[in-house]
């Protein structure tokens, strides 16, 4: 009846996980009790949950990082504490239980922490920056955060429901067979993967779509946002590299659930196939994720040194190329299986070759601030603070993609250090870069500057005294994903990581603390212009938080920084016009289907999981059957009637106009 | 938002393109139907690549069990490809039926096509269920994993196209020739062909090369 489902599958006899799995649920129980008797359900069920609006998207997806990130991040203020006591020890955690902590670390970083993070901006801020109305699949859209959201539920529903993987973060085989684990971890794993995997291809097609076909009259190709164009990069690579994870996780599926032999030891199954799918993937995920930083930092660096972007045209070309090479270099993640000094060198030579665009890169934005009036705001200082960071860490991965070198450093702490070095000082620095930048825009108040500031330094001091003792300990011998150890030298350097553990989690706090505040002073920190940071792109033309429709008119583009030109222009003529026609707007209509879907995808995930095959088939009928409902809708469209457009449009243009006179003045 | 058209041309178009390479604004609703599903049919297609590589790097992992050219049979192929690319050809008269708006010529297209659909799919899963019954299923060996799991793959979507065929038939039933319903139209039979041209890999790299081994 439940399949594999009993009552030995909740961990009564470890305190950690049904602590923190009661106190989630708690949690998550008070909030919807509040939700339900403040009266917001209706609010948030019209509102939020069945939005196809595609800012309110990226916020959800933005939100569920945010909250994906303290899990994560927890996880690995566990690890660090068991390393720095667990010398000559067993430390606080049994092994089992740290290998599942620092598999699911991995996974929800990068799955459910960054993917949804970038998504989340590049769904806010795309559209706007191209100057039209919306996505190109709204109801698409919808559909994909929910998935992603199904593959978050499904992760931490592991925490207590079973066990998680024990395999790592890519869940290498043999160890994720059946014959090496033979628990519910790795389906967990997988499953959740699977179904978020399907969520991303979707936003990603959706995207490639929007930047290809949806831009507004005159934004030719060369005069599009550096956040346009990365989106546009990122996401290309989000169509062509997510089939490959999916069809990795189905052989491996396949192999557990059916017994077939695409990874096994026996009947010439082969293990190094998984390694070559894994990371044909593996790599441009990290340009996935990085790219969309190096937009954001492009947009944040030129808008506050008050300068264009220099070099915009060579920055399109790196961005390009590095979205190509990216799918040219995976095997350096396993030099050291034997492929041979030749394959080798040539795949060393390529995963050099892709630092030159991104030293382009770098040389732009120092050439954007030279001679710039540069204003540290925080996301500047999260833009500098970046540059420095990604410098090292991207020396060090020269380092390791040296084959010879890498002999020594493979699964070292060493390389641990590297990929954190680029994926928080690249990835998690965007994000929050690109947080405190569109924030305004997106709830029309500015943040707390003097607690931005704080997060921004203890979360750049503390990450390099976690990580810098992390490369020391590399050299020193020690390797990755060990549960304790006996060689004292290592010993100062995993203390110093947990206090610089320590100084981060203060910087995460202090972000905490600033949304609160910030929410708090909201009317202070209104903005009324819509244009808080004197921006250069379309999203700053519209007012903060933009209407539904976005724009009343689509914007006439004529050059690169298209809303810098207009304000320029406005100046000189002081934005007096005829006033315009208004025209009625159709907006698509809110629709339930991505959290049915979501809905039914999480009964059949869990059934897949537990093999409880009558569910599977009900999950199964379900998800067909919204599909078909949702096919057999007759009016996905309303009409905003130009009255209502003029109306709104009016009071934005009031405010716009006292900030021009007034700059005018100045 | 009314800063449209408003400046004059004074302001130099940096690059030059002139007024002729001006992009004109945001596309039709069914080109970017098209484009957004083109983009997926060839993510669906890097998928298909993924199995394919497994089968080329594990065809000759036979470990004792029996080779392709042993079980394979060249004539039950052969009906099927036939009933494949006839029903591409159906599948075409259906989209050229609902773009005259022609009921009857396009319900009996996609019948046909319906029918081709299944007709090859029983023919497949007879071979399949052949196979393991004489203990060549998919665990025997490696190649016969990558071998079911490939040509599978390729027989599931066969089997979502055909329900998302009745899905479509049904609508035109109830809601005629929308415009909605159009886009939905001409997906499907991007997809359908799209089926059509990954068997002819299937058939060319698994049964053809497949029995000359
Ligand atoms: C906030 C500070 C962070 C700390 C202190 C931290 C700490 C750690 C530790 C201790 C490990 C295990 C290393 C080992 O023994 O093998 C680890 C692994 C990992 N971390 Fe982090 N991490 C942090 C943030 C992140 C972020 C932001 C990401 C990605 C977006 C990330 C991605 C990963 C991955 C992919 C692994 C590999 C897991 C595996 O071995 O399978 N981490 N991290
Ligand atoms: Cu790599």
């Amino acid at each position: 009846m439940l399949g594999k489902l009993d009552w030995s599958a909740i961990p009564f006899d470890q305190p950690i996980p049904l602590i923190a799995g009661a106190v989630v649920l708690i949690g998550i129980l008070a909030v919807l009790a509040w939700v339900v008797v403040k009266g917001h359900l209706p609010y948030l069920w019209h509102e939020w949950i069945t939005s196809v609006d595609h800012k309110r998207i990226g916020v959800m997806y933005i939100l569920l990082a945010s909250v994906m990130l303290l899990r994560g991040g927890s996880d690995a203020i566990m690890m660090r504490i068991q390393q720095a006591i667990a010398y000559q020890s067993q430390g606080y955690l049994p092994p089992e239980h740290y290998n599942q902590i620092f598999s699911a670390h991995g996974t929800i970083m990068i799955f459910f922490v960054a993917m949804p993070f970038v998504i989340g901006l590049m769904n806010l801020v795309v559209p706007l920056q191209l100057g039209v109305r919306d996505v190109a699949f709204p109801t698409l859209n919808s559909v994909g955060f929910w998935l992603t959201a199904t593959g978050a539920l499904l992760v931490n529903l592991s925490l207590v429901i079973g066990e998680f993987a024990r395999t790592g973060w890519l869940a290498f085989p043999p160890l994720s067979e059946l014959s090496y684990s033979p628990g519910v971890g790795v389906d967990y794993y997988a499953w959740s993967l699977q179904i978020s995997g399907v969520g991303t291809l979707v936003a990603g097609i959706n995207l490639v779509t929007t930047v290809l076909k949806l831009r507004t009259k005159g934004m030719n190709y060369l005069r599009m946002p550096m956040f346009c164009w990365t989106t546009l990069a990122s996401n290309l690579l989000i169509v062509a590299a997510f089939p490959i994870l999916t069809a990795t996780l189905a052989m491996l599926l396949l192999d557990r659930y059916l017994g077939f032999h695409f990874f096994t030891n026996e009947a010439g199954g082969n293990v190094m196939m998984f390694m070559n799918l894994i990371w044909a993937w593996g790599h441009p995920e990290v340009y996935i994720l990085v790219l969309p930083a190096f937009g954001i930092f492009s947009e944040v660096v030129s808008t506050f040194s008050g300068k264009a972007l220099f070099g915009y045209r060579s920055m399109v070309l790196a961005t390009m190329a590095i979205c190509v090479i990216s799918f040219m270099v995976w095997l350096h993640h396993f030099f050291t299986m034997g492929a041979g000094p030749d394959v080798n060198a040539i795949f060393g030579i390529a995963s050099m070759i892709i630092a030159i665009p991104t030293g382009v890169k770098i040389y732009n934005w120092l050439f954007t601030m030279y001679g710039g009036r540069i204003r540290f705001a925080t996301p500047m200082l999260w833009a500098v603070g970046f540059m420095v960071t990604f410098i090292i860490g991207g020396l060090t991965g020269v380092l390791v993609a040296v084959p010879p070198a890498d002999f020594m450093l493979h699964n070292s702490m060493f390389l641990v250090a590297h990929f954190h070095n680029v994926i928080i000082g690249g990835v998690l620095f965007g994000a929050f870069a690109g947080f405190e930048y569109w924030f305004p825009k997106a709830f029309g108040f500015r943040l707390d500057e003097r607690w931005g500031k704080r997060a921004f330094w203890f979360t750049f001091t503390g990450f390099y005294i976690t990580f810098v003792p992390l490369y020391v300990a590399g050299m020193l011998g020690m390797t990755r994903r060990m549960q304790h150890y006996d060689v004292a030298a290592w010993r100062p350097w995993m203390i110093a990581a947990a206090i610089g553990m320590a100084v981060l989690t203060t910087g995460v706090i202090c972000q905490i603390v600033q949304l609160v505040v910030s929410i708090r002073n909201r009317e202070a920190l209104r903005d009324r212009t819509g244009d808080p940071w004197d921006g250069r792109s379309l999203e700053w033309a519209t007012s903060s938080p933009p209407p539904v429709f976005n724009f009343a008119f689509h914007p006439d583009v004529r050059g690169e920084d298209a809303y810098w030109d207009l304000k320029a222009h406005a100046k000189q003529q002081s934005l007096e016009h005829e006033s315009p026609e208004y025209h009625d707007i159709e907006m698509p209509r809110n629709s339930p289907t991505g959290f049915v879907c979501a809905f039914f995808a999480t009964i059949m995930g869990f059934a897949l999981i537990w093999h409880i095959w009558w569910m599977v088939i009900l999950g199964g009928i379900g998800a067909f059957a919204t599909f078909v409902v949702f096919a057999w809708r007759d009016h996905d469209e309303y009409v905003i009637p130009a009255a209502e457009v003029a109306r709104i449009d009016r009071v934005n243009l009031e405010e716009r106009r006292s900030l021009v006179s007034m700059a005018g003045a100045v | 938002m009314a800063v449209t058209a408003t400046y004059g041309d004074a302001h130099a178009d940096p690059h030059h393109v002139g007024r002729a390479a001006e992009h004109p604004g945001p596309a039709s609703k069914r080109i970017v139907t098209a484009y957004g599903f083109w983009i997926f049919l060839l993510s669906d297609i890097v998928m298909f690549s993924c199995f394919f590589a497994a089968y080329a790097v594990l065809a000759d992992q036979i470990a004792g069990g029996p080779k392709g050219s042993e079980i394979f049979d060249q004539r039950n192929v052969a009906i099927e490809t036939v009933c494949l690319l006839l029903s591409s050809f159906t599948c075409g008269m259906a989209s050229i039926a609902a773009d005259v708006r022609s009921r009857f010529w396009f319900y009996l297209g996609m019948a046909v096509t319906c029918l081709l659909g299944l007709i090859f799919l029983v023919i497949e899963f007879k071979e399949f269920a052949d196979l393991v019954s004489r203990g060549y299923g998919p665990s025997r060996s490696a190649f016969l994993t990558s071998f079911f799991s490939l040509v599978g793959c390729h027989g599931l979507h066969v089997s979502a196209g055909v329900l998302w065929l009745l899905t479509m038939m049904a609508q035109v039933f109830a809601k005629g020739f929308r415009a909605d319903v159009l886009r939905r139209m001409m997906c499907f039979a991007l997809f359908w062909h799209a089926l059509d041209i990954i068997w002819v890999g299937v058939f060319s790299v698994v049964y053809l090369l497949g029995s000359g081994v």
